[in-house]
């Protein structure tokens, strides 16, 4: 079998007494679409915060290709592969939105700190950077302030800056949060997407979109993994119905 | 000008980036004809004096705005910078077997060199974060090395400072630099040098990346870049210029105090790029003219130009944040849309009666000033060309009255203004 893309061990996190994250083992394989479930303060954004090393866990590893990823900084797991959105939009608000994806190609691209490359001369970052854009369909709106977008044009933005760099491992945390039904489908569509052939890793609470994207569903309670599998089965498990799905399920129709 | 604004939107490479700037090369000529031109305008030695110290300020002022403007960096104590790369150009200077064999034009370079030296020494501990950590940080540095002064009485020469002679340097095509002119256009030279390559740097990944960590240095984080390297970069550069500045300031006045390093000067240089506007590149260039001009000449008209110097500055924090580039590139957009002349005469009506306003304001300044710290028996003052007596009434009165009427119309007419300001910035009516 081959290695993980992503493989957490025995993961724990506590903040002061309040124990957040409560030993999480999982697994999650090369090219696989996997989401992360749950009800809300289930530690689900926490989880995604020590696996790219926003917070550092209390306990426990994480692997990135087998690769532990204990003790480097965000910005060394970005360059091991690893990308990830945020829960807020969190962009370069006053940069125009072509900028922020050309930044955001910097690094893949190889420019690291150099100070003896102009940006506008290169080609391969404008036409990479315009590639980018017209993917998340905001070619037209290229030369804008990126805070000037709307929000579902922002959250587009995030997740073009997300993969811009080429990262195989993609994290987005609620994609979808307070969008529109449309706004939700044309976001969905734009996962599919661009996110072929690459490890996905998603918190979501929209059950239409997890159900439509995901391969494998993780459900988070009280910060424990209570069921992991197929849509199907995670939906069938008498657990998961109890402690979560059941309600959400519900709503849903 | 508004040909160069409206390309052709269809080519995704000529569009204009809004906020930043595109490579073109119109205003570098504009600027280099300028430098070269001006000591045929102004060719006495005092004009030549005055652009010297400008240049030198706006070396100093675009090195800062890297930290400032584009890095998001506060700095409160960076004539340290400056003061140590002059302070090296001294030392230089009075090595004489070393400064005569080499060109005088050269010794910016060693300025830089030790600015940059003492920047990677202090950027290693201070660019960890940026806010109010690195301005605590910058500002101890600043005042340490101040303090130094009077201990490292070798180096800096204890309250005398360190002088020196440019001329002994190894001619240059036949050039000693001993008269003015000849420095002018070595200073001249180096600013141009400096600022095309500080622009330069600007468009360089590493200068993108240091606006990407002004704006959000976590995002920037989750990109491959580490804020801290992308800081520490900015502030090493920063440090190269100030101490070029400080360089050319050796060259200028051939000696350097205490003055150079202190508080005040790392004060004023914070001054002077705010009141330019940190968001655009040319906006210290801007400040550093509009300063210096303020410093000199007004300061032979009045003795409390610094005051009229602070009073710009606050007006300037307070109604223009983007400081007098902002104030200019407002108008771009009505500008763009062709309504530029819609503002011509509500500008008029406004700001005409303010500046008369404004300077009887001045007047009941200067007045309160000679009526309280004249000499006794003193009481003539001269004004706008006109000679009285401050210790008369009527003075007093025309000046309030020119005050208040002055300030009175121009607030009766605001309204107007910023009604026709709005027109000009909608689209519409002509397009």
């Amino acid at each position: 079998m081959s290695t993980p893309a992503l493989e957490l061990t025995g993961l724990t996190k506590s903040f002061g007494k309040a124990e957040i994250i409560r030993g999480i083992d999982l697994s999650i394989g090369k090219a696989e679409r996997h989401a992360i479930i749950g009800p809300n303060g289930a530690g689900k954004s926490t989880l995604f915060n020590l696996i790219t090393a926003r917070f550092a866990p209390t306990s426990g590893t994480v692997k990135l290709h087998g690769e532990d990823l204990t003790g480097l900084q965000p910005f060394q797991i970005n360059r091991k592969g690893l990308s990830r959105s945020f829960q807020i939009t969190n962009i370069f608000p006053k940069m125009t939105v072509f900028e922020n994806v050309r930044c955001a190609l910097l690094w893949a691209q190889g420019y690291k700190y150099s100070f003896w490359n102009l940006v506008e001369r290169s080609r391969r970052l404008t036409e990479g950077a315009d590639a980018i854009l017209d993917q998340i369909n905001l070619l037209p709106r290229h030369d804008l302030p990126a805070g000037m977008l709307s929000y579902a044009e922002q959250r587009a933005l995030e997740i073009g800056i997300t993969i811009a760099g080429g990262a195989d491992v993609i994290m987005l945390d609620e994609p979808t949060a307070g969008m529109s039904h449309s706004e939700t489908d044309y976001i969905t569509d734009l996962i599919l997407k661009v996110t072929e052939g690459k490890t996905l890793i998603m918190v979501e609470h929209d059950m239409g979109v997890v159900f439509g994207l995901a391969d494998r569903i993780s459900v988070l309670v009280y910060g424990e993994i209570i069921a992991t599998g197929k849509p199907e089965d995670v939906r069938g498990d008498p657990k998961v119905q109890e402690a979560y799905l059941g309600a959400a399920l519900e709503e849903e129709h | 000008m508004s040909d160069q604004i409206t390309t052709d939107p269809s080519k995704p490479a000529q569009r204009m980036r809004a906020g930043s700037m595109t490579l073109t090369l119109g205003p570098w000529i504009v600027a280099a004809i300028l430098l070269a031109a001006l000591p045929f305008i102004f060719t006495s030695n005092s004009g030549l004096t005055i652009m010297n110290q400008m240049w030198i300020t706006v070396v100093f002022a675009l090195a800062y705005n890297m930290l400032l403007g584009q890095g998001g960096m506060l700095s409160f104590g960076h004539a340290v910078y400056a003061g140590v790369g002059g302070f090296a150009c001294m030392h230089i200077m009075n090595a004489s077997d070393f400064f005569a064999s080499m060109p005088l034009p050269l010794l910016p370079i060693f300025g830089g060199l030790f600015g940059m030296g003492l920047a990677l020494i202090v950027g290693a501990f201070s660019t960890r974060s940026a806010g109010t950590v690195f301005a605590m940080i910058s500002l101890g540095v600043g005042e340490l090395i101040a303090a130094c002064s009077v201990i490292i009485v070798a180096f800096f020469g204890g309250e005398e400072g360190i002088s020196g002679d440019r001329g002994e340097a190894l001619p240059f095509f036949g050039l000693n630099f001993w008269s003015q002119i000849e420095v002018y256009y070595l200073t001249a030279f180096w600013v141009f040098i400096s600022a095309v390559l500080m622009y330069l740097w600007s468009r360089t990944p590493v200068g993108r990346m240091a606006n990407a960590v002004r704006d959000n240095p976590e995002r920037a984080e989750f990109l491959g870049y580490s804020s801290r390297w992308v800081r520490f970069y900015s502030f090493v550069a920063s440090g190269f210029f100030a101490g070029v500045a400080g360089g050319l300031f050796a060259i200028n006045y051939e000696i350097l105090t205490e003055e150079n390093l202190n508080a005040a000067s790392s004060g004023v240089i914070l001054l002077v790029t705010f009141l330019g506007g940190v968001g655009f590149f040319f906006g210290p260039i801007l400040g550093a003219i509009v300063f210096t001009l303020v410093q000199t000449v007004l300061s032979l008209e009045t003795e409390l130009w610094a005051f009229y110097a602070g009073s710009l500055f606050v007006a300037t924090v307070m109604f223009f944040p983007g400081g007098l580039a902002g104030l200019i590139m407002m108008h771009v957009p009505p500008l763009r849309l062709g309504k530029l002349g819609v503002l011509t005469v509500p500008y008029i009506k406004t700001l005409i009666p303010a500046a008369i306003g404004i300077l009887g304001l001045c007047s009941l300044v200067e007045m309160t000033f000679h009526y309280r710290h004249a000499a006794t028996g003193d009481h003539e003052m001269t004004l706008f060309w006109t000679t009285f007596d401050s210790h008369t009434i009527l003075p007093w009165i025309i000046a309030g009255a020119v005050t208040l009427i002055g300030l009175g119309i121009a607030r009766t007419t605001a309204p107007a203004l910023k009604e026709a300001w709005n027109e000009a910035n909608t689209a519409g009516g002509k397009r």
